[in-house]
């Protein structure tokens, strides 16, 4: 599948101009989501596939944030963004600019911490969260 | 005396599940109603979230593939196929052509299983009681093919990364064969009851209409875009296995409502069964496994692999960093981003209608919270 980097000040319109049939037509978001790589200064690396009914092709997209960068929602290009942006923001924390309804998808509102991240250990959880809502000492 | 009492707000936020028959597991929706027009809703998701994608970077390649079986836990099969050929993609394995069709008639037959669950349960949900009965008969006998060849009825783990771990039993070509006479004079009984019935018709026409535009704009999949017509099946578009070599049609519906969908399943299980027929005899003696290592050690890279699994395109994204787990392992379920369409399909219906239309949309929670 070809892969495009784009910057994220150019997201949005690059987003545009695939969509429109100049540019491909990829109508369909087929999929956004993220990867951490804590190592590196632009730790995120959200990505996006495309599918272009008209060419039967496929595209991938990749934006690199950093953790207290804001990433241009893509939701007014493809509205099917807007619960997978959701639901990074939830898993990774990375926060969407000009996102309609920019909460948590899965985890509950006021849980604490982003489990994708790779610093986030599988067994952690949050104890407040879990003790005051399940009244148990731990969910392991 | 106060200016304003209750009864003139027309607005009114109801709260339906998480624990309603109707919603097919744990998902809540918050509906906004006036009167009993329903404005918008609002799905509150999450509660059967079990963190399979943190899970998949903990374990190995090989130790993964059960867990993935339990999101869409009524077509496991299709699941664990979706991934068992995303990390051959990733390896670069050839499959031999044993496998591929042991793999397609299993999946095909799960496709079946899947839409019958769907079928009974839609129905049951409008008020038709008899459906669930028949079509619990049918998923049966595939349940009892699927145990007979892995001993596992709903979480299977049919397949490995490579090929099969099972070569087929004596006489599976036999009961698969007497499956397809035995099932499609059933379709035929189902749709007796429902196809031309006419509370059927007046609960299901124009009832949560989608249209085509609307559905791409949404990343809608599988039969509930081929329901608004757009005749796009992966397995046509981009074949994977041996779907290539078979023939078969795309069932599409017209107005996209939910009869539109319920015509588009009802086909679909009949191309399933002529898909299955063509490869039982096809399937020849040979290999069941490609060239795999003990150690499954990836290459860096990445990899995006989608199949056409019963309730829409399911994708899993893999990126590998060279070790023996995952670095990063994405699902791409179809269940969550068909339901993000249940708002644009519920506007201006009335509240009975939204249980029709979670129906239509065939969700299943595993796998929209995993």
């Amino acid at each position: 599948m070809p892969s495009l980097n784009v910057a994220k000040e150019q997201l949005v319109a690059v987003c545009q101009f695939l969509k429109s049939p100049e540019g491909g037509a990829y109508a369909m978001l087929t999929d956004e989501t993220a990867a951490d790589y804590p190592k590196r200064e632009k730790r995120f690396d959200i990505i996006y596939h495309l599918y272009s009914f008209q060419g039967n092709n496929r595209l991938r997209l990749r934006v690199q944030a950093s953790a207290n960068e804001k990433i241009p929602s893509v939701t007014g290009v493809w509205p099917g963004a807007n619960w997978l942006e959701r639901e990074i923001f939830d898993m990774f924390g990375v926060v969407y600019e000009g996102h309609p309804d920019m909460k948590r998808l899965l985890l509950p509102e006021e849980w604490v911490g982003h489990p994708l991240r790779k610093d986030y250990d599988i067994l952690r959880q949050d104890e407040a969260w879990v003790k005051t809502n399940l009244g148990i000492e731990s969910g392991q | 005396m106060p200016e304003t009492t209750f009864l003139d707000a027309n607005e009114l936020v109801i709260n339906m599940g998480p624990q309603h028959p109707a919603t097919h597991g744990v998902l809540r929706v918050k509906l906004k109603l006036d009167g009993e027009r329903v404005l918008g809703t609002e799905c509150i998701i999450g509660y059967l979230h079990r963190g399979v994608e943190k899970i998949a970077e903990n374990r190995t390649y090989a130790q993964f593939t059960p867990y993935v079986d339990r999101m869409d836990y009524v077509a496991a099969v299709t699941n664990g196929m979706g991934y068992v050929e995303a990390v051959e993609k990733l390896l670069g394995v050839e499959i031999p052509p044993r496998a591929q069709y042991t793999r397609m008639i299993l999946a095909e037959l799960q496709r079946i299983a899947s839409h019958l669950l769907w079928l009974g349960t839609h129905a049951l949900d409008i008020g038709a009681m008899t459906p669930v009965f028949y079509t619990f008969r049918e998923r049966e006998e595939v349940l009892k093919i699927f145990e007979e060849y892995c001993g596992a009825r709903l979480t299977t783990h049919a397949f490995r990364i490579g090929g099969l771990q099972y070569d087929l039993y004596d006489g599976f070509e036999r009961d698969v064969s007497k499956f397809c006479d035995y099932f499609l004079p059933k379709v035929d009984e189902y749709e007796q009851l429902l196809t031309k019935n006419r509370i059927w018709i007046n609960r299901t026409r124009k009832i949560g209409v989608i249209t085509a535009e609307e559905a791409i704009a949404l990343s809608v999949t599988g039969p509930v875009l081929r329901g608004s017509g757009v005749k796009w099946d992966i397995r046509k578009a981009q074949p994977y296995e041996a779907y290539d070599k078979v023939e078969f049609d795309v069932p599409v519906g017209e107005h996209g409502d939910t009869y539109d969908r319920y015509v588009v399943r009802m086909a679909e299980m009949r191309q399933s069964v002529r898909i299955v027929r063509q490869c039982v005899e096809r399937i020849a003696p040979g290999p069941i496994f490609g060239k795999v290592g003990k150690v499954l050690k990836p290459p860096a890279g990445e990899v995006y692999h989608s199949i056409e699994a019963p309730k829409g395109e399911l994708g899993y994204y893999l990126v590998s960093d060279g070790t023996v787990n995952p670095y990063r392992v994405r699902v791409r379920p179809p269940s969550l981003i068909n339901l993000q369409a249940l708002d644009v399909m519920s506007r201006d219906h009335l509240v009975a209608d939204i249980v029709a239309i979670i129906g239509t949309l065939d969700i299943v929670l595993g796998e929209v919270d995993r």
